[in-house]
């Protein structure tokens, strides 16, 4: 490019450099998540269907002004129960990912801490969790405990266990190599609080950021369970449920699985955005 | 390295027996199980007398230990229990249902592979900015797909807009395409993020600066030094990926309503045919150990550079 050339485009380089700095799709995801929480909070703010109720009449009408996402075969307005829906599915994110987050990490902590005989019973017992394909784990625990919304969630925040739990003990092993933990020890702290006290802050940059990636794959896997019929009872608008049933409606009805399957597609990414901006993941 | 070896087959044995007593532990010691689904029900109208006899004849009557140690011997000698909702031993289903799965799964890997080098190579030596951060972002958008919503949207694209792929009667390579497609391009996903950074870093080491700098093409540079490179670390996630083409198929199965090892699964969870479930957990965590066992020995063979140092990794 010429001097001349660059003079020119002054202002404008300017202006396009600024507009580099911000993170449009970090901005994107994170408007998402907000959108999609605020869904699950109030939905009543956002449509005025219900979402369990269909009007008689409507049914299977194609997207308008009036049903932005058409109607199901039942008459129920598809925007609402996707709305609706978002409280069922994120709760039960919400639910799995705390399950692995507060089981996992205390595992890991334990392991790494503790080290030795501890360490090497806990991360073979981690091993034979990640051994087994996640949906089948699931599944299993699914078998165990019955279908329903809640353990579907347990089920699914069981499988993140293992993974929180080797990232948590590989973050251990980091901070605790470093001096102010040692300083710590050697002014008198007992175990414990050392572990609360500097190990766990000192950890839990990269835990949180696991967090956040988990609960993108919590709402894969709940919606998954969800059309495979173990998760919530058929009128509940749960999002991979609703997919389930636009199945019926495949060849006359596009909009009954396509619209709840690209909020799930949208939901997830976002989450995986976000998570790569807190920071490292991979134990 | 005997010593390693001997480790590592150690370490192996002990997630499989840990698996397998933890799969037991989960599945055999229901309150509600396989055998009261089937027989409590008012219809079959057996009193309870008779339903503790069917309960002795499986031997659910015998106290854990026993039941555990008797079914560690089984596992062993290849006998998986019956499968008592079906009423045929567990290792006949698996027997007929194993190779249509594997078939579609062998079929799905394939394609994933292909994808994923075609989709390494063009964006790696696109030169426009814009198109290669697009389609580096493609396997993030890829793993963020639920299988099962891929599959339906397949189905709606490919037979009910465009009719290229029949659903009704389809002949049996028609009705592979879409299944093998939906669990391949998930699959292409992680393995194409790994590949495109290892890419990324290969490019990034000296040697590469120096084949340039001796008038080396920035192709001819990808194809002989970087390929071989960053393949090699792609074999890691070997036994990951197997767990993933494994679910994948109970939900694609389940999908386009295939008979296979998915079917099986998912019958056995509505049931509560325990015995199905535990020899399908357990059989896929020997294949998923055995895998990883494999490409932890195999690698040194294949990477010369780590056979020097691998007495020390014990």
């Amino acid at each position: 490019m010429t001097a001349e050339a660059a003079g020119g485009a002054g202002a404008d380089v300017r202006w396009t450099a600024r507009l580099k700095r911000v993170p449009v799709t970090l901005t994107f995801a994170w408007t998402v998540v907000f959108i999609v929480l605020l869904w699950a909070a109030l939905p009543w703010l956002f449509t005025g269907y219900s979402g369990t109720e269909g009007v008689p009449g409507e049914q299977l009408r194609p997207p308008s002004a009036e049903h932005i996402l058409g109607t199901d075969g039942l008459g129920r307005d598809v925007y609402a129960r996707v709305v609706y829906g978002a409280r069922h599915s994120l709760s039960g994110a919400f639910v799995a990912v705390t399950v692995g987050l507060l089981l996992g990490t205390l595992l890991g902590l334990i392991a790494g801490a503790r080290g030795g005989w501890t360490d090497i019973v806990v991360m073979r017992l981690v091993d034979s969790m990640l051994a087994v394909p996640s949906l089948l784990l699931s599944l299993s625990i699914i078998v165990l405990l019955g279908f329903g919304t809640i353990n579907v969630a347990i089920a699914v925040g069981a499988v993140a266990i293992a993974r929180f739990a080797r990232l948590a003990r590989s973050e251990v092993m980091r901070v605790r190599r470093t001096e102010y933990v040692e300083a710590a020890f050697g002014s008198g702290g007992t175990f414990w609080a050392v572990l609360y006290r500097h190990v766990l802050p000192n950890s839990l940059t990269s835990v949180i950021a696991l967090a956040a990636l988990q609960f993108g794959s919590a709402i894969l896997a709940i919606s998954t369970l969800g059309f495979l019929g173990y998760g919530a009872p058929p009128p509940t608008p749960e999002w991979g449920l609703l997919i389930a049933e636009g199945r019926n409606y495949l060849s006359r009805a596009w909009w009954l699985t396509a619209a709840p399957g690209l909020v799930v597609v949208l939901v997830v990414l976002s989450a995986d955005r976000i998570s790569k901006a807190l920071g490292r993941t991979a134990p | 390295m005997v010593r390693y070896l001997l480790g590592r087959v150690g370490q192996a044995l002990a997630v499989l027996a840990l698996t397998f007593t933890a799969a037991f532990l989960l599945l055999q010691v229901l309150p509600g199980d396989a055998i009261m689904i089937k027989f409590m029900s008012l219809d079959m109208g057996l009193t309870a007398d008779q339903i503790a006899e069917i309960r002795a004849s499986y031997g659910a009557d015998r106290p854990l230990w026993e039941r555990y140690f008797t079914t560690v011997g089984n596992f062993l000698t290849g006998n998986f229990g019956i499968s008592i909702q079906a009423g045929v031993p567990v290792s006949q289903q698996l027997a007929t249902n194993l190779p249509p799965t594997l078939l579609l799964a062998s079929l799905a890997f394939a394609t994933a592979l292909l994808l994923t080098i075609v989709l390494a190579a063009v964006s790696s030596m696109v030169g426009m900015e814009w198109l290669r951060n697009g389609l580096q972002s493609l396997p993030s958008l890829f793993i963020s797909v639920p299988v099962f919503w891929l599959g339906i949207m397949l189905i709606q694209i490919f037979s009910f807009q465009l009719g290229l792929v029949t659903v009704i009667s389809p002949g049996p390579v028609e009705r592979l395409v879409l299944p093998v497609l939906t669990l391949a391009i998930p699959i292409s996903a992680p393995l194409a993020q790994i590949l495109m950074r290892n890419i990324d870093q290969v490019l990034a080491q000296p040697f590469i600066a120096v084949a340039r700098a001796k008038g080396a093409s920035r192709n001819w540079v990808l194809w002989r030094h970087v390929a071989r490179n960053a393949i090699m670390p792609t074999l890691t996630i070997a036994g990951v990926l197997f767990g993933e083409l494994l679910a994948g198929a109970v939900v694609t199965e389940a999908v386009f309503g295939l008979s296979g090892l998915g079917g099986l699964t998912y019958q056995a969870v509505g049931n509560h045919d325990t015995a199905v479930l535990q020899a399908i957990v357990v059989v896929s965590a020997l294949a998923f150990v055995t895998i990883n066992l494999v490409v932890d020995l195999l690698y040194p063979v294949l990477d010369p550079r780590l056979g020097t140092s691998m007495g020390a990794v014990t």
